[in-house]
């Protein structure tokens, strides 16, 4: 009965969404109405298990001391303090349990986890973003050689889109006179990224489409059941 | 020969210092390329301006600060377009950091308006989680979804959301996304259901991925991709701010890159007869 009654509500939810769609009325309609707002309800408490999750990860990685354990512990105490600076005197927008006292804010210039926020998380997390940069000039100096046929058309589009989606692009085929427009780089990117690359996107967001439904379909149906743990 | 060698094998130290460079000369002192209005960025612009002062349109923040840099400045610049225009602005968040990217945009462009006032021209109703379904529900029920703005105060205080039930008196929804969920998220149910007009801004990097959404159906009605995109739209809005001096810094950067493959490639070519004979000795 463990796993019986879980796919039973799955077929029952699935199916009646997907008639809801066909039939907006009632009681379809309402019902899936009903349906959604549960769900946001529980996608809400599923932030919650998360947190918990990953305090949980954390203070196991450091009781056995695995690998690396010392970051473990800064990304449990950064996530303590984030915690603690907005249950206690709350955000921007929302108040905290605490009085936010004027000292404090002249300190910080707003709330504690505003400033952390904006002077520390931000950008932590830009420059983590940045570095990837770095690490793709690094790897199209190494991947981007003309091996092959496939791999030089491949290097010739590449060259072709990081040219004409610049500034550089435009400047350097600038003089090309209006009747040769189509050789101007940032026609030729454009070309390349209306034309090629959209065929090739369309192929694949087609092929996951289909592939979402029938695993959609494969769970609804109970064929699928991973989704409810174990084999 | 040897030189054809080394040029194979370049310490990546080397490549990251150039890269630093760069990146940050363009920085500190413009250079000023020409920059060109694509036909994407224009249609986002015309969208807009084709509104009625007055309208209410939909913003989405679907983004966090790793992608702030590319995304922001599409933020600003549709917020001091929104605001010339008289155009009234519902912000919401389908990313939980998306809240405070549409509060520190509305900081920034609120001084240049001082007759923008919260709740009647700008409403930031936070963050929901859920994604595509949560869109869904806004659909079908726009004030039990949102029933508070970020603030907690209800949203029926507010003068901006009155009668907005569902997306009808919605002008145009503008996703700025950093991944999903988002912009893909908002043409399914947004344009793709009920037929309002879609335009969204991108990372660079998800902008290809978006582009088969810009159609003759016109599922997307425009596109902003990446620091170009918002570089664009600064032209456009003639208000030049880090999107434009950024893409100087994109621009050499692309270039360092390019002459990197080029010297790889020369590199390649010039030892690949070699090195049959160098195994054979």
């Amino acid at each position: 009965m463990r796993r019986q009654i879980p796919m039973i509500i799955t077929f029952f939810v699935g199916a009646l969404i997907i008639v809801s769609e066909f039939i907006p009325h009632r009681p379809f309609g309402n019902l899936s109405t009903s349906l959604e707002g549960w769900f946001l309800i529980i996608s809400g408490f599923a932030i919650i298990l998360g947190q918990l999750s990953l305090f949980k990860v954390n203070i196991i990685k450091i009781h056995r001391k695995a690998p690396n354990w010392p970051y473990f512990i800064i990304a449990l105490v950064s996530f303590s303090i984030m915690v603690i600076c907005g249950i206690l005197w709350g955000t921007q927008q929302q108040p905290g349990l605490l009085h936010t006292s004027d000292k404090m804010l002249n300190f910080f210039g707003m709330k504690p986890f505003d400033y952390i926020f904006k002077y520390m998380f931000e950008n932590l997390s830009a420059t983590m973003f940045s570095l990837l940069a770095f690490f793709m000039a690094s790897a199209s100096y190494r991947a981007f050689r003309a091996r092959s046929p496939e791999s030089t058309l491949l290097l010739i589009a590449a060259v072709l889109v990081m040219l004409g989606r610049t500034t550089i692009g435009s400047t350097l085929t600038g003089w090309i006179p209006e009747s040769l427009g189509f050789l101007h780089l940032p026609n030729i990117a454009s070309f390349i990224m209306k034309y090629p690359n959209t065929a090739g996107q369309r192929a694949i967001m087609i092929c996951a489409g289909l592939g979402v439904i029938g695993s959609s379909l494969r769970i609804i149906l109970g064929i699928e059941r991973s989704y409810l743990g174990g084999k | 020969m040897k030189i054809f060698e080394k040029f194979l094998h370049i310490d990546r130290r080397i490549i990251f210092l150039l890269i630093l460079l760069g990146v940050a000369i363009p920085l500190i002192w413009t250079l000023g390329f020409n920059l060109e209005v694509t036909e994407n960025v224009q249609s986002v612009y015309d969208l807009l301006q084709n509104l009625e002062p007055g309208t209410r349109i939909l913003i989405s923040f679907d983004y966090d600060p790793s992608t702030k840099p590319e995304i922001q400045p599409m933020a600003i610049s549709l917020m001091q377009q929104a605001f010339t225009l008289r155009l009234r602005i519902i912000a919401t968040a389908l990313w939980p950091m998306g809240v405070q990217m549409c509060n520190e945009a509305y900081e920034t462009v609120s001084a240049e308006y001082p007759d923008v006032k919260y709740g009647i021209d700008f409403i930031n109703l936070g963050y929901k989680s859920g994604g595509m379904v949560t869109i869904n529900h806004m659909a079908k029920d726009f004030r039990s979804t949102f029933p508070a703005d970020a603030g907690g105060n209800p949203i029926d205080e507010f003068p901006i959301m009155k009668g907005i039930k569902n997306f009808d008196k919605i002008g145009c929804m503008i996703s700025l996304s950093a991944g999903d969920p988002g912009l893909k998220q908002w043409v399914m149910i947004v344009h793709d259901t009920f037929g309002k007009p879609v335009a969204g801004g991108t990372t660079a990097v998800q902008a290809p991925t978006m582009l088969p959404y810009v159609n003759e159906q016109q599922q997307l009605v425009g596109l902003l991709g990446g620091l170009k995109g918002a570089a664009e739209y600064e032209l456009l809005i003639n208000k030049p701010g880090f999107a434009t001096k950024g893409m100087d810094a994109q621009s050499v950067a692309h270039l360092i890159i390019i002459l990197f493959i080029l010297i790889g490639n020369i590199g390649y070519f010039a030892t690949r007869k070699q090195k049959p004979k160098l195994e054979a000795k």
